[in-house]
């Protein structure tokens, strides 16, 4: 019953997956749905995260949505400042500045949105902010072997000083509101319904990109150190390891991930909002990650999508009892496929075409099951 | 011009034919409703392939049901669903039924954008009825503008935005505040203010209103302004700070479950609202009182363009259908009459001009009037906002309104005022 994959089925799950959301998806649903895809899609990117975070390295972060939400608002801040040009705010009493600033009596740029007039700098700190931050955090608790619940409950106190923060400042960021009304990315306006799909593609290859990476990660002596941390941290110290430094850093990649996501989100929703990043969503995030198997790259992508789509199917359906269905939809899966849809996979599907699929009985060395002993090369 | 007329004619009866079943049609087309003389072909009427057919028009219903919203967004889907109801029984707009799709906002900004997307460029819908926060507004505006949908906004609100696809039902700020003070000034010969408010946008810009209109207009004092954060509820150390300054009016604006936990306190710490302190408040409707309790809040003053004890026949009626559709022990609040009219006017003005397309709706708002509205008479300003009455109630410990004051005239909305920024 172990998780561990043969690479053909592996190469095989990533193929497949590639098929689905390049081709299948593209070309059964209209414009509306394929970008309401593109929506799910952008938590992927932290369920990614959370497979390394939280899956491989077993720190369970509940603040994802702070990550998630500094990504979206970098790149809004970015999306904002070029629509704020004179000439699209001359009624206000400041022009030239986004509107929110100038209903709360702002009369000046705040200096630490001057470098979001540089697309360039955008891109970066949509990943470099976020893992700084989580680096921050996670050297202040690790470096202190605060870990395990005590560390969920932290991030989950930071989500809420974040979004307190965030609606609190509302001249600086918005408030409740939130970033509004974007409308072009260097000159390409990205409210039309072709800039959704072309952005619908963009988003599919980073996030293949994103699941290399990690792949890469796990895949490497490194994944083999932080699963033998989740397993025996003790272990893993005595044998020499700084494991603060570890975990900072798989902590640090999962945020990263996070911030890319964001990104994406404000791309693909033409807005940002602190809705976004409190404790729910960040919640919800884990959520996506559990459904899906948060041992599983491809799990956890099927998991924010069937999620999502169960959201808004459920809702459409049932606009007033739909968050039963949903509640209904998490009890049974922790019930019932406790591993996730991953884990569905490797239990009742894997076994039957696993013969087939691998003749030559390549073993990965991803070394993932719980306490299981690992296969000596 | 003239054949695209005459095309849907020849084309509709056919129609008709296909809906009704070949078989029964002989019977059928005796017996059953017949469309009036007065129904235009639906082609003509719908140029722009909206959920349009020979008998019937969709709609949209957009609202929090979940979430912390739910609350306050429940009066309005009810408001709607009653117009909606009223307007069918009276024959529909021109001649076909409402039906109407809702959808869940969820409280969450980014779902109220989702879900209005899915209304207009899915289910087509000619109007759409809904949504209550700012947020809410400001996450679905550029949907509306992009796919050119018809919002109909049934919240008082901060202002400082004009749409072609929005008609704002409910006050912008000016027309709120600004004969709220004028009256306290006059009849209570207030001359220092104490302005408090939950921390968002709302709030901010209408006490910035109100702090121009006190000091450049009224030549009265501020002695005090404070935010608090959404939900908070620990007011003592703002009703020390009120109880030194000794303001003549506390101008509050506390929103949601805050309200509460303000009154409470309020009179917990000695404030007689009903002998002694003056309170004018433009954010607690019926609904918020149910939660308040009425004998915390008894004489305190609020401005708004409509109370449920309001002595009319429109709203004698309104009052009645309300509660039959929707259980006795229901009260009206002011957003969920503004939300009533939000179909009305659509009906009105879709009849106006004679369409359903959206540019000919949004050039036809201007100048409808809706003379059953509960609150008296309507009538939609060139800025898509309503001319309506300003209105100070006093509260009454069973948690209604008796009505004080109302201004003689309709004020002219003005969303953009000068001289308030």
């Amino acid at each position: 019953m172990s998780l561990i994959k043969s690479r053909g089925t592996e190469l095989l799950g990533y193929l497949l997956l590639a098929v689905v959301l390049l081709v299948v998806l593209p070309l059964l649903l209209d414009n509306f749905r394929l970008n309401l895809i593109g929506k799910y899609l952008t938590f992927a990117f932290v369920v990614i995260g959370l497979v390394i975070s939280w899956g491989y390295t077993g720190v369970l972060s509940l603040g994802q949505g702070l990550f998630f939400g500094l990504g979206g608002y970098i790149m809004a801040m970015f999306l904002k400042l070029e629509a704020s040009t004179p000439e699209a705010t001359a009624i206000q009493s400041t022009p030239g500045i986004p509107d929110f600033m100038d209903w709360n009596q702002l009369t000046a740029l705040p200096w630490f949105w001057e470098p979001s007039h540089s697309f360039i700098f955008t891109v970066f700190a949509i990943v470099l902010v976020p893992s700084a931050l989580a680096y921050v955090i996670g050297a202040a608790m690790f470096k202190r072997r605060v870990g395990g619940v005590y560390f969920a409950i932290i991030t989950q106190a930071l989500v809420a000083v974040a979004t307190i923060l965030i609606i609190g400042q509302q001249g600086y960021t918005g408030g409740v509101n939130g970033i509004t009304d974007l409308r072009t990315l260097m000159g390409w306006d990205i409210r039309t319904d072709s800039a959704k799909t072309i952005l619908y593609f963009i988003e599919v290859v980073l996030l293949f990109g994103c699941m290399a990476v990690a792949r890469l990660m796990l895949g490497s002596k490194l994944g083999r150190i932080l699963v033998a941390i989740r397993d025996k941290e003790e272990r893993v110290r005595f044998s020499g390891y700084d494991v603060a430094n570890f975990k900072t850093f798989a902590f640090c990649a999962a945020a990263g991930f996070a911030g890319i996501g964001g990104g994406m989100f404000t791309l693909q929703v033409g807005f940002m909002s602190p809705s976004i990043i409190g404790i729910v969503p960040s919640i919800e995030m884990v959520i996506f990650c559990a459904v899906g198997g948060r041992l599983s790259l491809i799990g956890g992508v099927l998991g924010a999508l069937l999620v999502n789509a169960a959201k808004t199917g459920f809702s459409e359906e049932f606009p007033e009892l739909w968050l039963l269905g949903l509640g209904g939809l998490f009890i049974g899966v922790v019930l019932f496929f406790p591993r996730g849809v991953a884990g569905l996979y490797a239990d009742h599907v894997e076994p039957r075409l696993g013969p087939w699929l691998n003749r030559a009985r390549l073993r990965t060395k991803l070394p993932v099951g719980p306490a299981e002993p690992t296969p000596a090369e | 011009m003239s054949q695209d007329k005459f095309k849907p004619e020849l084309v509709s009866p056919f129609r008709r034919k296909l809906l009704m079943g070949a078989a029964a049609l002989p019977a059928l087309a005796l017996l059953g409703p017949r469309p009036s003389f007065a129904q235009a072909a639906t082609a003509a009427v719908n140029t722009t392939g909206l959920a349009v057919t020979d008998s019937t028009v969709t709609v949209g219903i957009l609202h929090s049901v979940t979430g912390t919203m739910a609350i306050s967004e429940t009066g309005s889907v009810q408001a709607e669903k009653l117009a909606i109801s009223q307007i069918n029984a009276a024959g529909g707009v021109l001649g076909r039924k409402i039906e109407f799709i809702q959808e869940d906002g969820a409280s969450d900004w980014p779902t109220f954008a989702e879900k209005a997307k899915k209304l207009l460029v899915q289910d087509k819908t000619a109007a759409v009825f809904g949504c209550w926060t700012s947020a809410s507004r400001k996450a679905v505006l550029p949907v509306f503008e992009q796919y050119n949908g018809m919002l109909y906004y049934p919240t008082f609100y901060e202002g400082l935005e004009q749409s072609k696809n929005v008609i704002y039902t409910g006050q912008e700020a000016t027309q709120q505040i600004i004969a709220g003070l004028d009256w306290v000034a006059k009849e209570k010969g207030a001359k220092t203010f104490y302005l408090l408010g939950s921390d968002y946008i709302w709030p901010r810009t209408s006490n910035k209103i109100a702090r121009k209109h006190i000091e450049n207009h009224l030549n009265l004092e501020v002695v005090g302004e404070e935010y608090f954060p959404l939900g908070h509820t620990q007011f003592n150390s703002a009703i020390n700070k009120i109880k030194l300054k000794k303001p003549d009016v506390i101008y509050a604006i506390i929103v949601g479950g805050s309200n509460v936990a303000f009154y409470k306190q309020l009179k917990a710490a000695g404030f007689d609202l009903e002998n002694k302190q003056t309170l004018l408040t433009i954010s607690v409707t019926e609904d918020e009182i149910r939660g308040i309790g009425g004998e915390n809040i008894v004489g305190a003053y609020a401005c708004m363009k409509y109370f449920q004890s309001l002595d009319n026949p429109n709203n004698a009626a309104f009052v009645k259908a309300f509660k039959d559709m929707w259980g006795q022990d229901i009260v009206i609040g002011d957003v969920t009459q503004a939300a009533y009219l939000g179909p009305w006017l659509w009906k009105l003005t879709v009849e106006k001009a004679g369409s359903f397309d959206i540019d000919k709706i949004a050039a036809a708002s201007p100048g409808v009037e809706f003379t059953g509205a509960p609150e008296g008479y309507v009538r939609i300003h060139e800025n898509h906002h309503l001319w309506s009455k300003t209105r100070v109630g006093r509260a009454r410990t069973d948690g209604q309104y008796d009505l004080i004051y109302e201004t003689a005239d309709l004020v002219e909305p003005n969303p953009f005022p000068k001289g308030y920024q």
